[in-house]
């Protein structure tokens, strides 16, 4: 009997922690951010508006970088309201009003709440949630409503191999993240070839590593260690005596913000001897240097820095269109808004606004296939880099413009940690730091 | 060999966290058959006292478990006035139901105000290396607190008077009323402490690991193996239960994928309840 009412109790919390996970009370909650709404005659046109819908993750695992994400879409959203909205040919401008939901860092959530967007809300545009699992889930709903969703902080490949029309992609691909890492590694040390992948069970880090250990394994190097974690682990000890074991030259993985930077933390305190570590999405958000001396000379791929520069001349010395602010004026009135330097989460945010911008004054339209034409077509550099979308029906939507760089923590000159660009050469601030301690 | 030796002297030196954790549980369960789900949801409040008292008034945070046990045990005392002494003598259900509402609210209060993010005691005591071994400042504590309280509760339970009451009650309660023994108050008092153990574990895993409001339901989980392993109702077969918890997960991951351990975590605690039902170390008749 005693036994059976713990046995039963067992069962109840194990159904409970499932349920937690996909929750279905409708409590989260909603915020509209209004632009001006009246119709009115101005300037011989019409002024009305448009409503871009999205969700943010505002509890739950990817509330950092989710945020920051948010954060560069508003501040895209603010501006373009300030400067009188989109202004089209025949004279109509469009005021942008977004609508977004908690999406409590739940898939599950998101299909709801995607839907709710669709349907309830009537959103003209979506802007994907962050994540790559989030937004796989996001996109079934955006298509089947017939929405264009630009997608955001969603870098896994398979999201836009499923035959999705109206679904494009910002980020540069999971199967290109850490392909730039080893190039570096190579560069810096011949002789290293033992590499130890330890990854986040998650969509987006497995599309990763399964395509960097490929890379690795085509350019002579030794897979020494191969396993993936469970998202909510917390105790990396029994990995990092597995990578201890293996010996390898260096470690490569992380998932999302929480894991990798835990992970960080605990190879610092157990002293693994690597010579390089390269994590993902951890490292190149400011919070990442709250570790203090756990985050020095750890490396990560980057969608963008505000270090790096793309210009109106370089884009027109490629032949190419440039278009939206520039790197130094998105950084200092991201800053301004939100007292905090921008990371790339903040930057894909404010890149997804600007695309969606670009390709309604190109169509010089809403209509959704019409905008959906102007996204195949585009062909622009922004301060994000250059950016273009696969027109192919076995990946339609893929970025194929844009590149990562390789950032490293490094002693800085006026705090303790400064970000550096070590990767491509041509874009280095400073020299990696190699090897490790 | 040295991978196997280190990795176990990780899975113990966890594993006697495990074992505090799981002893309020057992307590409680031991004194007054009421499994406490609100258990989990207890050891994150103690997770954010020890992070608030830290983080917000600069305590150091081995000071603070003192007054997070303080404060579990007064929450404790609350609580089981308020939610569990009129279900008590009802079926099972009703103390399940009961304690698990208190879960919900804790869970529903503690979202409102901390969201689910993760938070961080950024503490740290240094790293200790010898040999083959290198093992963090902050587990080596936890681990020893453990033992501390685990020694604490057996002199409590078997030399003092409130603590030899509360076996009393806990093998007959109608005899013990019939002592003079305030059978209420000293249930209430079991309860308290049961609380305090289960806030202090969450406190000492803050001091070592990333925490969210949902934290504890991860441990709470482990609790329950760890009860059924080492008995219902027995403090020292819990912190045992908790090293064969830890070796497990110490030996497991040097021989297959580490997402292998709480299958047979799981599969050892379903195993236990077919074939040896009273525990490892027997169990409470």
């Amino acid at each position: 009997m005693r036994m059976r009412s713990v046995a039963l109790a067992a069962a109840l919390l194990m159904i409970m922690s499932v349920l937690a996970g996909c929750s279905s009370d409708d409590s989260g909650s909603s915020e509209t951010t209004a632009a001006p709404t009246e119709t009115t005659a101005a300037s011989g046109g019409e002024t009305k508006t448009i409503t871009v819908g999205f969700t943010t993750s505002q509890t739950g695992k990817y509330n950092e970088s989710s945020t920051r994400q948010v954060d560069g879409f508003t501040l895209w959203m603010d501006q373009v309201n300030a400067a009188g909205g989109i202004k089209l040919d025949d004279g109509t401008t469009y005021m942008i009003e977004s609508k977004t939901y908690d999406d409590e860092s739940s898939s599950d959530r998101v299909q709801e709440l995607y839907t709710d967007l669709a349907t309830k809300d009537n959103a003209d545009f979506l802007i994907s949630p962050y994540s790559s699992g989030l937004t796989a889930a996001a996109a079934v709903v955006s298509e089947q409503y017939g929405k264009v969703m630009i997608t955001t902080g969603a870098a896994s490949d398979a999201t836009y191999q499923q035959g999705f029309t109206k679904v494009y992609q910002i980020y540069t691909p999971a199967s290109r993240y850490l392909t730039s890492s080893i190039d570096l590694l190579a560069s810096l040390d011949a002789n290293a070839k033992k590499l130890a992948f330890v990854y986040e069970n998650s969509k987006f880090s497995t599309g990763v590593v399964e395509a960097a250990k490929t890379y690795a394994e085509e350019n002579g190097y030794d897979i020494v260690m191969f396993e993936g974690y469970d998202p909510e682990t917390t105790d990396f000890n029994p990995f990092i005596n597995k990578i201890e074991a293996a010996s390898p030259d260096a470690v490569l993985g992380g998932g999302h913000f929480q894991d990798g930077s835990t992970l960080a933390k605990q190879l610092y305190e157990k002293n693994v001897p690597v010579k390089f570590i390269s994590l993902l999405v951890a490292p190149p958000e400011p919070a990442f240097a709250e570790l203090g001396d756990a985050a020095m000379e750890v490396a990560g791929p980057s969608q963008w820095e505000p270090l790096v520069q793309y210009t109106e001349d370089a884009a027109n010395a490629l032949g190419m269109d440039w278009f939206g602010t520039t790197g130094d004026e998105f950084t200092t009135t991201y800053t301004e808004a939100f007292g905090d330097a921008p990371s790339y989460h903040s930057a894909g945010g404010y890149a997804a606004g600007l695309v969606l911008q670009h390709a309604i004054e190109s169509a010089q339209s809403i209509d959704p296939d019409a905008v959906a034409t102007a996204l195949d077509a585009t062909n622009v550099v922004t301060f994000f880099g250059p950016l273009k979308f696969d027109t192919t029906a076995e990946s339609h939507g893929l970025q194929v413009g844009h590149d990562m760089v390789v950032i490293q923590w490094q002693p800085g000159s006026d705090e303790p940690l400064a970000k550096q660009i070590v990767w491509p050469e041509a874009g280095q601030t400073a020299a990696p730091m190699y090897p490790r301690g | 060999m040295d991978t196997l030796a280190a990795s176990l002297l990780d899975g113990l030196l966890i594993g006697l966290l495990y074992g505090v954790a799981a002893m309020g549980l057992t307590l409680i369960f031991g004194v007054m058959d009421v499994i406490n789900l609100a258990h989990g949801a207890i050891m994150a409040l103690g997770m954010f006292g020890v992070y608030l008292l830290f983080s917000e008034m600069g305590m150091n945070p081995y000071v603070a478990l003192i007054a997070v046990l303080i404060l579990g045990l007064l929450f404790g005392v609350i609580m089981y006035f308020v939610a569990v002494d009129r279900v008590i003598d009802e079926s099972p259900l009703a103390s399940l139901l009961s304690t698990f509402s208190v879960n919900m609210i804790i869970i529903g209060i503690g979202t409102a105000i901390w969201t689910t993010s993760t938070y961080n005691v950024e503490y740290s005591l240094g790293t200790v290396e010898t040999g083959p071994f290198t093992v963090t400042g902050a587990r080596l504590m936890a681990a020893f607190l453990a033992v501390v309280i685990t020694a604490l509760l057996y002199l409590f339970l078997n030399k003092t008077r409130p603590g030899k009451y509360i076996r009393a009650v806990s093998d007959n309660r109608g005899a013990a009323d019939l002592m003079g023994i305030p059978s209420h108050r000293i249930l209430a008092l079991a309860f308290g402490i049961g609380t305090a153990i289960a806030a202090v574990a969450g406190g000492m895993i803050a001091t070592i690991f990333p925490i969210t409001i949902l934290g504890g339901s991860t441990y709470e989980l482990k609790s329950f193996v760890i009860v059924v392993l080492g008995g219902l109702g027995n403090p020292l077969g819990a912190l045992i239960g908790g090293l064969i918890l830890g070796a497990i997960e110490g030996i497991v991951p040097v021989f297959m994928k580490t997402t292998w351990v709480p299958v047979i975590e799981f599969g050892l605690f379903v195993g236990i309840l077919l074939f040896r039902p009273t525990g490892l170390m027997g169990t409470k008749k």
